[in-house]
């Protein structure tokens, strides 16, 4: 793909979303990132937000102060200025350590989700915690990050039914994607482990969001003594995570 | 605390709200705030606030008292409203004494009423708004007993009103393309303008399902759309096919298929259309949605002028008076 190749596509009066790729790809996501960013960055008189889901970028601005044609050629000029697919990661990001419970009753889906996958149990959790994954982008619930991508063996599909609820904490694959849940929910996806990853605090005054878009995570397998260990003693409050700056 | 209302009875849908939390969307946070935006800016502008003041939200009245004298305003889905078994006014301000109770019932018509005090109420905020997202664990949980902190009112006039049209029937709404609008077929859109939406049983702060006679609405490749950027107003088909119109507490993100979306300044119809309320659908161009668009700040602006007084007889002088300081206009038309 070209560096000016994006899908410009309304969303409602005041919105616009700049699609990268219609599913799922690293370099779409990465686009996605940094797109953002340059956004924010501009500064536009009447851009209002700006957001990244998995492989797009969002822009909510004031119609009457920039109009649709005005940002469209905007986004589409900046689009078209470098390849986005190819730019770095936001500045600052920070890569996190998760201690992580695999298997048993912290994930006891592990097995049903490795086979899916064609891998045994121990296989399976060694690709989760071999490389760290990056938060693709955060929804769902505030701070819950949507982990990428895994190895292709990992394209499983989600299960059919629904899992009444998995806590706050959970570890779940499916998609080539792994998410810690911020909160106790339903979900179709498979539940491998368990973190104490604490995603959301609404009180905090610098960083209410633990994890940012473009952040890596890397999961460390522990057995559940040293998790609940890791997470009282974490004088961070976020469940044992630490964090290490990137360049 | 200097003062405060306290909550006598808390029925179920009682909440704190302002404009919520813009600005979070990268990280998931939905916007939340108000259900209806309107009504936040109709109690703005009868007390001479700001529109982000936070107000109560009520979906089956409530119970109050207040703990000094306050001025307050009763906006949206109209309800019997009482003070010590006197009736106030609806769409109106007033000035509820010391120790005195006042009762408001559910809606008559509409979903969602509104409670606004002089001063606004002054819980802590948390990333950067008062307004409860009560599953995100976000605001504060009102149970009764609970005393709810104002803020200070420098004053103002009360006993005035608005004359607000109504819109909590349903009723027309204006929709634009969103996101997924062209993975719908021109004859499932045009079906899709064309049918008579009823507003169903189910609904929150989330959104509102409706209901309709016919086919679904499919679009293309719907079950491998990836995630993308939900905003409130979206009509969304979920995994059964029925639609629903997304309304603030709405998630961030998501990857049901949306045939468009509703404009801004006509979601506070959906949100107080009432269970089987028709609503309809038509897709409007840029030019004519834009030509009609109003930020809640516009709207405040708008009905500050249109405020006057719930009475004209000589001894409401002194309100007039006032009015037109605060104003810096005179009073609009005459009451009817």
């Amino acid at each position: 793909m070209i560096a000016s190749s994006v899908d410009i596509v309304p969303v409602g009066l005041d919105g616009l979303a700049v699609r990268f790729a219609d599913r799922l790809t690293d370099p779409a996501n990465r686009a996605a990132v940094a797109f953002r960013g340059a956004v924010a960055a501009a500064g536009w008189d009447g851009v209002r937000e700006v957001s990244s889901a998995l492989c797009s970028t969002y822009v909510s601005f004031d119609p009457r102060v920039l109009d649709h044609a005005a940002l469209t050629a905007r986004l589409t000029d900046l689009a078209a200025s470098r390849d986005w697919r190819a730019a770095a990661w936001p500045e600052g990001r920070r890569v996190w350590r998760v201690p992580a419970v695999f298997g048993g009753g912290s994930g006891p889906q592990l097995a049903e989700a490795a086979a899916a996958a064609g891998r045994t149990p121990e296989e399976a959790v060694a690709d989760l915690t071999a490389a760290p994954l990056r938060a693709l982008t955060l929804g769902f619930a505030p701070g819950q990050a949507y982990l990428g991508t895994l190895p292709k063996a990992w394209a499983i599909p989600r299960q059919t039914g629904l899992t009444p609820t998995v806590p706050a904490g959970a570890l779940v694959v499916a998609v080539r994607q792994a998410i810690v849940f911020a909160a106790a929910a339903p979900t179709g996806w498979r539940h491998v482990g368990q973190t104490r990853l604490v995603c959301f605090r609404p009180d905090h005054p610098d960083r209410p969001i633990t994890l940012a878009p473009g952040d890596a995570v890397r999961f460390d397998p522990v057995d559940a003594e040293t998790l609940e260990r890791r997470a009282e003693d974490d004088p961070e409050g976020l469940g044992g995570a630490t964090w290490t700056p990137t360049e | 605390m200097s003062r405060s209302l306290t909550v006598v009875t808390a029925p179920p849908g009682l909440t704190v709200q302002d404009l919520g939390r813009p600005g979070w969307l990268a990280q998931g946070v939905p916007q939340g705030g108000a259900a209806d935006r309107l009504a936040l800016a109709e109690g703005a502008a009868l007390l001479g606030q700001e529109v982000g003041t936070a107000a109560l939200e009520m979906a089956a009245g409530g119970v109050f008292r207040a703990s000094a004298d306050m001025r307050i305003a009763l906006t949206g889905a109209p309800a019997r409203a009482e003070v010590d078994g006197r009736r106030l006014a609806w769409n109106a301000s007033h000035l509820l004494h010391r120790d005195a109770q006042l009762a408001v019932s559910a809606p008559a018509r509409g979903v969602w009423s509104y409670l606004h005090l002089g001063g606004g109420i002054a819980t802590p905020p948390q990333l950067g708004s008062r307004a409860a997202h009560l599953s995100l664990g976000l605001g504060l949980r009102i149970e009764a007993g609970a005393a709810l902190p104002l803020g200070d009112d420098p004053g103002g006039p009360t006993e005035m009103r608005l004359e607000i049209a109504d819109r909590c029937g349903g009723g027309p709404v204006r929709i634009l393309p969103g996101v997924h609008t062209a993975l719908f077929s021109e004859d499932d859109r045009a079906r899709f303008a064309a049918t008579g939406f009823r507003r169903g049983a189910r609904g929150n702060r989330q959104g509102i399902a409706l209901d309709h006679d016919g086919a679904l609405f499919a679009a293309q490749g719907q079950l491998d759309l990836v995630s993308e950027v939900v905003v409130p107003g979206d009509v969304q088909m979920t995994g059964s096919g029925q639609p629903y119109v997304l309304l603030p507490e709405c998630q961030t993100i998501g990857g049901y298929p949306r045939i468009g979306t509703v404009a801004p300044v006509d979601l506070p119809r959906v949100a107080q259309a009432p269970p089987g309320a028709p609503l309809r659908f038509d897709f409007v161009t840029l030019e004519a949605a834009l030509a009609d668009h109003a930020t809640p700040d516009d709207w405040v602006r708008r009905l500050a002028r249109a405020v006057q007084p719930l009475r004209r007889d000589p001894a409401d002088i002194p309100d007039l008076l006032s009015y037109t300081l605060v104003s810096g206009v005179t009073a609009g038309d005459p009451p009817p």
